[in-house]
């Protein structure tokens, strides 16, 4: 079994992001591994674990930085990984055009993908990439058991939950609920320093795939659009304050 | 010629099929190009419907399409797309919409514009409005191709009304092949089934981990939902906590809610809630901590707590007329 793992390196939630004359500002934000790809890193290794015997191998494409996310998934258990560094920040499509090379190269039966980075906002490159390689997909996991050649995961639709079951290879995006992620500890990550990290250049590993090189869209700017809010804090004592709440948004922001 | 995709549940079209006929009416200039696309094992009526808002109604009625998937939507809608020649294909940004935009985006070597708040034409192209990092930055993207792919957030325009004329409806036969059907749906189970749906609803009440028990969010959350005709949604903490389903959970891992009005109840506000539901009109926030970041995003605040407010709230409401 071989499983490929797709990582993105994110602000931290908490991180303040700010943004001037159309372009973001990340510096000063802590980055770290988008905690959605983390879902898919530990269901990897919890996979191993069960006794299967499988090699997991993580793969990012992003700027020389994001190998320090890289190395949190090495720590945490993850065999090798493949980093194409990208000054160009790819869209979804775009992205996925990229790494379907790598993946057919890689030939894993199983690819994972966090269901929705934090940076990008986007859950778009998990279905992308299982077009791009001819595959089927399932998005937002929760639960993935394997019967022989076929996985049966259970994943949150727009009314509900559904299970799916889907043959081999096949992409699944993770997310909370599928697992509790590791820490790794520090024997683990001393370890991780020798793991192979092999980083390759975007334009080689597009050519090698015969996909652009560049995004599929164009990014013309990105803003902070603080909306005012009104702030009003009604005082008094809790059936006071609630009457003066129900009148105001009947009669002053008239949603009632 | 723009190709709208008419989401639908239950033999009729949802809230976002309405929105993407506004948008697809102000991208064509209402000229009588405009192209809806309804797929499904028994499609009928909700066409039926829908060619009272749009000039032309493709219908594609199979079983493979019972119930749909990822896979057999992207063959329908692609080969409906390359049919007709569709300069834009709008996709409602449902769970399942953008489960499979992406996928019809490859298949096209379309260009996605994901999720987007608005669009317009722009020249040859499209530009759009979508939200990145938490929802906390609002990207300009453009795209141009053949063919562009857009999945659009509810909300993102107002429902249309009907057109003066009905539209016609024609039938569209669809090439499935094995593969499309190759992904098993061994089961299906639907959540919170009689409440208005969260993407529909106007009013959304969020319950947090404050009111401390399930039992007591029934009472005060679900209850002053029920005084409001409002959906219901909660926060990871009490869905982690098994009080709610998952289908309730808002932000980043759940739905994302942009109604008229949002009551956020014990509510802490954490960046992962918020992305979720700041794009509402107007928020309420009730805390007994007068700190909590959910204040900073409310246009109302109520500093207090939850088991003495939330009932004075349901009262207040069963007080209007
Ligand atoms: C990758 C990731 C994804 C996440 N995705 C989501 C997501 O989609 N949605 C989401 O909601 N969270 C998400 N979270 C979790 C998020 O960070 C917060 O932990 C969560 O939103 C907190 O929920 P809460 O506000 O109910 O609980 P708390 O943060 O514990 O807040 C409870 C609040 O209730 C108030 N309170 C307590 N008792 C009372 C009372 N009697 N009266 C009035 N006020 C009271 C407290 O002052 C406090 O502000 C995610 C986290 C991660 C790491």
């Amino acid at each position: 079994m071989k499983i490929v793992t797709i990582l993105k390196q994110v602000p931290d939630a908490e991180a303040r992001v700010r943004a001037s004359g159309g372009t973001l500002d990340l510096s000063g934000a802590t980055l770290v591994i988008d905690g959605m790809d983390e879902y898919g890193v530990e269901e990897a290794l919890r996979i191993r674990e069960r006794g299967m015997e499988t090699e997991i191998v993580a793969l990012a494409c992003g700027p020389e930085r994001a190998a320090e996310a890289i190395r949190t998934a090495l720590a945490m258990g993850v065999d090798r990984a493949v980093h194409v560094v990208s000054d160009v920040t790819l869209d979804a499509v775009a992205m996925a055009r990229v790494l379907a090379g790598v993946v057919q190269d890689e030939a894993p039966e199983l690819v994972f993908v966090g269901g929705k980075q934090a940076d990008w906002d986007s859950s778009a490159l998990g279905p992308a990439l299982a077009e791009a390689l001819g595959w089927p997909h399932a998005d937002w996991t929760t639960e993935l058991t394997f019967e022989d050649g076929t996985i049966t995961v259970t994943h949150d639709i727009d009314d509900g939950t559904e299970t799916l079951t889907l043959p081999l290879p096949a992409v699944v995006t993770t997310q909370q609920g599928l697992n509790e992620p590791r820490y790794p500890t520090l024997p683990n990550i001393m370890k991780a320093k020798r793991k192979t990290l092999e980083a390759r250049p975007l334009a080689d590993v597009a050519a090698a795939a015969g996909a652009p090189a560049d995004r599929a869209t164009e990014l013309r700017a990105s803003e902070i659009e603080a909306r005012s809010r009104r702030n009003v804090v009604l005082d008094g004592d809790a059936k006071t304050a609630a009457t003066e709440l129900v009148r105001r948004l009947r009669d002053e922001a008239k949603v009632l | 010629m723009i190709l709208i995709v008419i989401d639908h549940a239950d033999g009729a079209p949802r809230k976002s099929a309405y929105e993407l006929v506004s948008l697809g009416r102000a991208l064509t200039g209402d000229d009588g190009s405009l192209t809806a696309l309804v797929a499904g094992d028994a499609p009928g009526a909700v066409a039926q419907e829908i060619a009272r808002f749009v000039p032309r109604v493709l219908t594609v009625s199979a079983p493979e399409l019972a119930p749909p998937r990822a896979e057999t939507m992207t063959r329908a809608v692609a080969h409906a797309a390359t049919t007709l020649g569709a300069e834009a294909v709008l996709v409602g940004a449902s769970r399942f919409g953008l489960s499979y935009s992406p996928r019809v985006a490859m298949r096209l070597g379309a260009p996605l514009l994901e999720d987007v708040t608005a669009l317009e034409r722009d020249g040859d192209g499209y530009v759009a409005k979508r939200l990145s990092y938490l929802a906390r930055v609002t990207e300009t993207v453009a795209a141009s191709a053949p063919t562009v792919v857009v999945s659009v957030k509810p909300g993102a325009a107002a429902a249309a009304d009907p057109a003066a004329s009905a539209g016609e409806v024609t039938e569209l036969e669809v090439p499935f092949e094995p593969d499309d059907v190759r992904v098993g749906v061994a089961s299906r189970r639907a959540a919170t089934k009689g409440r208005v749906a969260l993407e529909d609803a106007d009013v959304v009440v969020a319950g947090g981990r404050g009111f401390g028990s399930a039992e007591t969010f029934d009472d005060l959350v679900v209850g002053l939902a029920d005084a409001l005709g409002a959906g219901v949604g909660s926060t990871r903490a009490v869905v982690d906590a098994g009080w709610r389903p998952y289908g309730e959970q808002i932000g980043q891992t759940g739905k994302t809610v942009a109604p008229r009005l949002y009551l956020a109840l014990a509510v802490s506000g954490a960046v992962q809630h918020l992305s979720g539901m700041n794009r509402s009109k107007v928020i309420v926030a009730v805390n007994k901590d007068a700190d909590a970041p959910i204040f900073r995003v409310a246009d109302y605040g109520i500093v207090g707590d939850v088991l003495e407010v939330v009932p004075a709230l349901q009262e207040a409401v069963a007080g209007l007329d």
